[in-house]
């Protein structure tokens, strides 16, 4: 686990965490949801343990390079940018950016939705709002109009 | 571990119960903080509940916290601290 994210932050640019008990700590509870779910989610979120569901907050999670940009950290202080890495008493808790309505709808869901064997990363559209998203199964809830994942259909374009 | 339990601590001023993830570095921070001021405590690992209990705790803690992000504490049934916020933690149970 700690290759993994050691190589990640390289690959990427970032920094680990700089404190060093926090870091054993975040590696700890890594190592902790990939043995418990069979994928390393977000140790500092609380995951559906459904793989499509918990999409956004594998890690490194969707919300990492926005919460990097704006706060120099992500959720968790994992990974971290280039000042805070030197600067290791900057390290503080950042506001949640994952939609709160997603928690909510994956822990409503009892069933996971369903994914197709495809080449390529499938498109799922909302048939509320028409919204489209490329992934591996329909998002908990649509990020514009907040229907659940059942209103999402897989998206072709109709062969001419 | 038990999800739900009681942490012993010689202070006993304030009704204080910490929704925490087992899993989480910053809950541990606030475990340890909490431990070092020696405040008794309720703590409620939320990722151990089954699923029936946390939906239950969901609804009380999204009252309180309606992002239900971990750590929040909650001092005295209506103070709500989110997140290891450390002088914070410290002003609400020592003063």
């Amino acid at each position: 686990m700690r290759q993994y994210v050691e190589n990640d932050a390289e690959e990427n640019g970032y920094h680990v965490c700089p404190d060093p008990d926090l870091y054993e700590d975040l590696l700890e509870g890594l190592v902790e949801n990939q043995e418990r779910y069979g994928y390393p989610s977000c140790p500092c979120r609380q995951a559906s343990g459904m793989k499509t569901y918990d999409a956004d907050i594998i890690c490194p999670c969707e919300y990492r390079d926005a919460d990097v940009d704006e706060f120099g950290m992500c959720y968790c202080g994992l990974f971290v940018s280039q000042e805070v890495s030197e600067d290791p008493d900057k390290l503080e808790p950042i506001p949640e950016r994952r939609p709160p309505e997603i928690l909510e709808a994956t822990m409503e869901a009892d069933e996971e939705p369903e994914m197709e064997e495809s080449e390529g990363i499938p498109v799922w559209r909302c048939k509320v709002c028409g919204y489209l998203a490329a992934r591996d199964g329909p998002p908990p809830i649509c990020p514009i109009c907040k229907a659940k994942a059942d209103r999402f259909e897989r998206f072709r374009l109709s062969p001419r | 571990m038990e999800a739900i339990r009681k942490v012993k601590g010689k202070r006993k001023e304030h009704d204080v119960k910490l929704f925490a993830l087992s899993t989480c570095g910053w809950c541990k921070k606030t475990k340890k903080l909490l431990a070092d001021m020696d405040v008794e405590y309720e703590c409620i690992d939320f990722d151990l509940l089954s699923d029936d209990e946390k939906k239950e705790m969901r609804d009380e803690l999204k009252r309180y916290n309606p992002a239900v992000s971990f750590p929040t504490i909650i001092v005295d049934k209506d103070g709500v601290i989110i997140g290891f916020k450390k002088d914070e933690i410290r002003g609400a149970l020592e003063g």
